[in-house]
């Protein structure tokens, strides 16, 4: 099915069992342990041997030597998989540096070995045996410092629309401020990990893996050969948040462990290794740049991005939201890259828009004090209906303005003091405010839908469910277009023998998906019409009937014997170019700073979201919950440090880089605007997951100021970066 | 991990002979510290002696009206006991502010004492670790060094003792009671326990080969205002930037000691007769000769404002 008009009435607009906060139906299997995730498939594949991955001590160089002696000696190891016994090996289309790195190292704990033994702990300890000599070679780990190298990355579009530099200098209020965010590590439950398996020239990988038709393809490319002897299964993941969109080192030596081992051999990477061998969100700096006049007109506005990655590798287009999220004239929207010698970044919950938001979001509220405005009334004068750099396309829905006024009204905005006037006994309280913004991305998705003789109704798709509730919206997407309750429907999803799906990433997951299901089920729905010699376009389905007229037959029985099996795919057409289409939200948060410390402890959240029809409030609500929790811990502590001299990022464990817990998050709320936006998909939704994290840091960054009148403009915003302005203690 | 043979010791003289007998060999309480840094392969012992049937896990009224806490009663034990509580205010919400409920469970006094830096570049066998491996070097000098120590450091090491618990025992005058393995016992007193780096940072504590901890005892109590304030970046479940646990009487007058920012639990006895002049008086003896590194000179400053907040509650 091709979607290039919008969406008209369908089933899904009768809601019985879609937009309902159905529990999740997959939620029992988790919580009884019931759910084999990747490393954990042990019936399906037997007998595993246990791989240990060894990783490079440099940051850049080559191995001189390798002494594997002890190593392969000790008690209970098979193989020890190296550059030199891998064979040839490509390098997949996702990853920027190779997965088994040797002679040639390219960052810190790349991996150069894998160790297969009978046991973890053998695999573990003869992986300590292994001695390696490295020939360092001189990198460049400091983005500040080479910044000035920075060069237009080829899919980086530089957004020049008018006289900015005229404009901004004829503003008569103008505000030039540089930020900067830190790297930031994915921090999922569960690390990447993968059990490999070869029957002759066939090999099945458990894996806990988003994109599983990339990852397919990766696999295949990588080991040089076909993508059809190539299948990934991966039904339950513990977390990704785009750290798992591609194929990693655990699947591919997995895959050649096995290969070496003749038998299966599962990976799982090392807690340590979350942190220096995948990617990561790369750092930015980021200089912001608003003329206006002086009843708040933005009349100019320059957005210069920088950050940097290996050779080879992509930037972090921290200005996409900026090029959209306010009106202006004039406007200098730029994003350059820097070649750096540190693990690879890549993409990260929200890639751009999450660090561009915590500075653009800032920026906007300091704009809003010189102007002497609130910040929430500066962002609605600013506010555009159309795409600035070209005001022929319209947004499909932009229901910003209602968004931060649902918010005011909901978070008593209107209590708000001035900077660092509110106190509460030690505390000093603030409240801030800034937009959400997040791009609404679709993708091609397909589906099988089979219906059996007892009309059962059984989804096949390799969408991922990465814990965001996948399985539930397509259940409730199958249910509502059968016409069947959700215990009639049975989803299997995360296989590649199954039709390839948009995959979990970008937020376009939840839409794409189930529109691809809501394809398919067309298609059944069609079939079985036509089996009864019913007219398609005046049949129902509904509690477990198909009903033309008079004539109203149970499902099972229609669908006969066999059963009846519909496939199909949705592909988008140019509405996502004739329109901008785009979720939005508020973030408000309300912080205390103790004068004393400059501790700084959130005490509410809230954020209204507007992004289309929300499927299921509640797997939505979770997904909003989960991303404020992370922008939290962007805003206030994650910092991925790295050590200049060596070139890697130090704090690689979880006491190091330390992730908001529960006592960070004391309350939280959700609000969902009403909306359906036709043009996006059948389904006539977006996506949350991302939207969720976009201005959250920046929120809170301003309610900090708010409470201190101390601005901050380097994130994470730690107690020492206000210490010295504090108020005195007598 | 390297392998290792194990063992239950029946006694704590058998515990400590048979420590000193297999060198290198730990003792094995709550598992909590010991057992990551052994799958990290930054300890790796030959062998484990298991002490936890040992009957050490009693706290007992002592003679001259103070406690006894035997060397595996549980950081939650200790922590809910109610003439610690009363008594020791300080002690239990030192406790409290460490680590996590499940890892109180299991974490013993003891084990607390001894647990060891967190020290990023200690925790990494492919960095120059003095520590881990004297003659290295040190990497946190000129490296990351936010958490490090700006008072007492030594240009070999510039960790700190990471725990909460062993602050308040300083401020309290605790002593910890041990057998060695010739059978012989001996006090230590808290100040003398830990160590300052010097040269020789792999050496933290004055225990000696074998030497096993039976007790951690408390003087009688000195009444006061117990405090214990912990800062940190999160609000939870995190090593403490700096912490300062106070006891402060009527008058004014008192005791401190700090966590955070030194290689051991930091007091300076000599500071304290300033207490009642307020925290800046206090900050010139026990924070003197301090050599904080650019990334965490701000732990000065956070002592004094805390310390100074901290005296104004005691008095009001
Ligand atoms: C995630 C995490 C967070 C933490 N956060 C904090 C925190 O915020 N604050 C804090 O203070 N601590 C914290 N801790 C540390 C925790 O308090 C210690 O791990 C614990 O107290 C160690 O006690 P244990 O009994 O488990 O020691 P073990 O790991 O069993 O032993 C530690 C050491 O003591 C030796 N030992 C044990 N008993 C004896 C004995 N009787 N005689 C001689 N030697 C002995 C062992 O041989 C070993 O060398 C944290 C730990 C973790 C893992
Ligand atoms: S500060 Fe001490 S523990 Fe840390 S690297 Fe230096 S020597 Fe090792």
């Amino acid at each position: 099915m091709k979607f290039d008009t919008p969406a008209t009435t369908n089933p899904i607009d009768q809601l019985k069992v879609v937009g309902k906060p159905t529990d999740r139906i997959d939620g029992p299997l988790k919580t009884t342990g019931m759910a084999p995730y990747a490393y954990e498939q042990h019936e399906a594949a037997p007998n595993a041997a246990y791989g240990y991955v060894v990783g490079a001590t440099i940051a850049k160089g080559t191995i001189a030597a390798l002494d594997l002696s002890k190593a392969e000696s000790a008690p209970g190891v098979i193989t020890i998989v190296t550059a030199d016994t891998a064979g040839k090996l490509d390098k997949g289309n996702f990853n920027t540096a190779k997965l088994l790195g040797g002679p040639e190292i390219e960052h810190y704990h790349q991996a150069i070995a894998l160790v297969v033994a009978e046991t973890l702990e053998q695999a573990r300890s003869a992986a300590g045996l292994i001695k390696v000599r490295y020939t360092k070679a001189k990198g460049a780990h400091d983005l500040e410092a080479i910044r000035t190298t920075a060069t237009r990355h080829k899919d980086s579009k530089d957004s020049l629309v008018g006289d900015f530099a005229g404009a901004f200098s004829a503003a008569p209020v103008q505000l030039d401020v540089t930020y900067r965010t830190p790297d930031h590590a994915h921090a999922m439950m569960e690390p990447h990990a993968s059990i490999a398996s070869w029957e002759d020239d066939q090999l099945t990988l458990w894996t806990a893996n988003q994109m599983i038709d990339w990852g397919r393809g990766d696999v295949a490319k990588t080991l040089g050969i076909p993508k059809d002897n190539v299948r990934l299964i991966s039904p339950y993941i513990g977390g990704g948040f785009g750290g798992k969109l591609f194929v990693r080192a655990d699947a591919i030596l997995a895959a050649l462990g096995s290969r070496q081992a003749k038998r299966p051999v599962k990976v799982a990477l090392p807690r340590s290794f979350m942190f220096n061998n995948t990617p990561h969100r790369p750092a930015t700096i980021q200089r912001i740049r608003i003329g206006a006049s002086k009843d708040g007109k933005i009349s100019a506005i320059g957005h210069e991005n920088w950050s940097g990655d290996l050779a080879g590798g992509g930037p972090e287009d921290a200005t996409q939201q900026t090029k959209f999220l306010y009106a202006g004239a004039n406007r200098l929207i730029t994003t350059r890259l820097a070649v750096l010698d540190l693990p690879e970044g890549n993409a990260m919950r929200a890639p751009g828009e999450a660090p561009g938001l915590m500075a653009l979001e800032i920026a906007i509220d300091e704009m809003a004090e010189k102007l002497g405005l609130d910040p929430i009334k500066f962002r609605v004068i600013n506010d555009t209906q159309v795409d600035p750099e070209n005001p022929a396309r319209p947004f499909s829905q932009r229901q910003l303005i209602k968004c931060l006024h649902t918010g005011a009204d909901n978070f008593g905005w209107d209590k708000r003091g001035a900077p660092g006037k509110t106190r509460d006994g030690r505390w000093l309280t603030g409240m801030g405010v800034a937009a959400a913004f997040r791009n609404n991305l679709t993708m091609k998705s397909a589906a099988r839908v089979k219906l059996d003789n007892k009309g059962v109704v059984t989804v096949e798709t390799d969408m991922t469910d990465i814990g965001t509730g996948t399985y539930t919206i397509i259940a409730q997407t199958a249910a509502e277009m059968m016409g069947v309750g959700l215990d009639k429907v049975v989803v299997k999803l995360g296989d590649s023998s199954f039709p390839v799906s948009a995959g979990s990433g970008g937020q376009w997951g939840a839409n794409s998906s189930t529109a691809g299901v809501y394809a398919a089920c067309v298609k059944l729905r069609e079939m079985i019409a036509k089996s009864q010699k019913f007219d398609p376009a005046k049949t129902t389905f509904a509690d477990g009937k198909v009903t033309s007229g008079r004539k109203s037959i149970d499902l099972g029985k229609a669908a006969g014997a066999s059963g009846m099996v519909a496939e199909d795919f949705i592909e988008f057409g140019d509405l996502g170019k004739t329109h901008q289409q785009s979720t939005f939200g508020a973030h408000f948060v309300e912080v205390g700073v103790n004068e004393v410390t400059a501790e700084i402890r959130i005490r509410r959240m809230l954020a209204v979201c507007a992004a289309g029809r929300i499927l299921n409030p509640k797997s939505a609500r979770s997904q909003v919950i989960g991303a404020m929790t992370m922008g939290a811990g962007a805003a206030l502590m994650e910092d991925l440090v790295i050590d200049k001299r060596h070139g890697f990022f130090v704090n690689h464990d979880l006491a190091g880089y330390e992730v908001p817990v529960h006592a960070d998050i004391p309350h939280q709320e959700v609000i969902f605007l009403d909306e359906t936006d036709p043009m996006s998909s059948p389904m006539k939704a977006k996506g949350v997951g991302e939207l969720g994290i976009c201005g959250v840091g920046a929120a809170i960054a301003n309610a900090v100021y708010n409470a201190t009148a101390v601005r901050v403009r380097h994130y994470p915003i730690t107690l020492d970066k206000l210490l010295k302005d504090m108020p005195q203690i007598a | 991990m390297k392998s290792f043979t194990y063992e239950r010791a029946t006694s704590p003289a058998e515990a400590a002979a048979k420590a000193a007998k297999t060198p290198g060999a730990r003792f094995i309480a709550g598992g909590t510290n010991l057992l990551d840094l052994m799958k990290l392969e930054i300890e790796t012992p030959p062998h484990l002696i298991d002490v936890n049937g040992l009957g050490l896990d009693k706290i007992e009224a002592t003679d001259d009206g103070g406690l006894r806490i035997g060397a595996l009663v549980r950081n939650t034990d200790l922590a809910a006991d109610d003439r610690v509580r009363r008594d020791y205010g300080v002690l239990s919400r030192a406790l409290l502010a460490g680590a996590s409920g499940q890892l109180r469970n299991k974490a013993t006094t003891a084990g607390n004492l001894l647990q060891r830096t967190r020290c990023p570049y200690f925790y990494d066998t492919a960095q120059a670790c003095n520590k881990r491996a004297p003659g290295s070097g040190c990497s946190a000098i000129g490296g990351f060094s936010r958490q490090h120590a700006v008072v007492g450091a030594s240009t070999a090491c510039i960790a700190t003792h990471p725990s909460d618990m062993a602050v308040a025992m300083r401020v309290l005058d605790a002593q910890v009671e041990t057998v060695k393995p010739d059978g012989k016992t001996r006090r230590i007193k808290i100040a003398d326990f830990h160590k300052l780096p010097g040269t020789t940072p792999h050496i933290e504590t004055a225990l000696q080969t074998g030497e096993f901890i039976t007790a951690v005892t408390l003087p009688k109590p000195i009444g006061g205002s117990h405090v214990y304030h912990k800062i940190r970046d999160r609000a939870s479940y995190a090593f403490a930037l700096v912490s300062v646990a106070a006891v402060i009487q009527p008058d004014g007058t008192g005791r401190v000691a700090l966590g955070g920012v030194a290689h051991k639990p930091w007091r300076v006895e000599k500071a304290e007769t300033d207490l009642p002049k307020g925290a800046k008086a206090v900050m010139a003896k026990l924070m003197a000769d301090a050599t904080p590194t650019p990334e965490n000179e701000f732990k000065i400053t956070l002592v004094e404002r805390t310390l100074s907040a901290a005296l104004m509650d005691a008095r009001a």
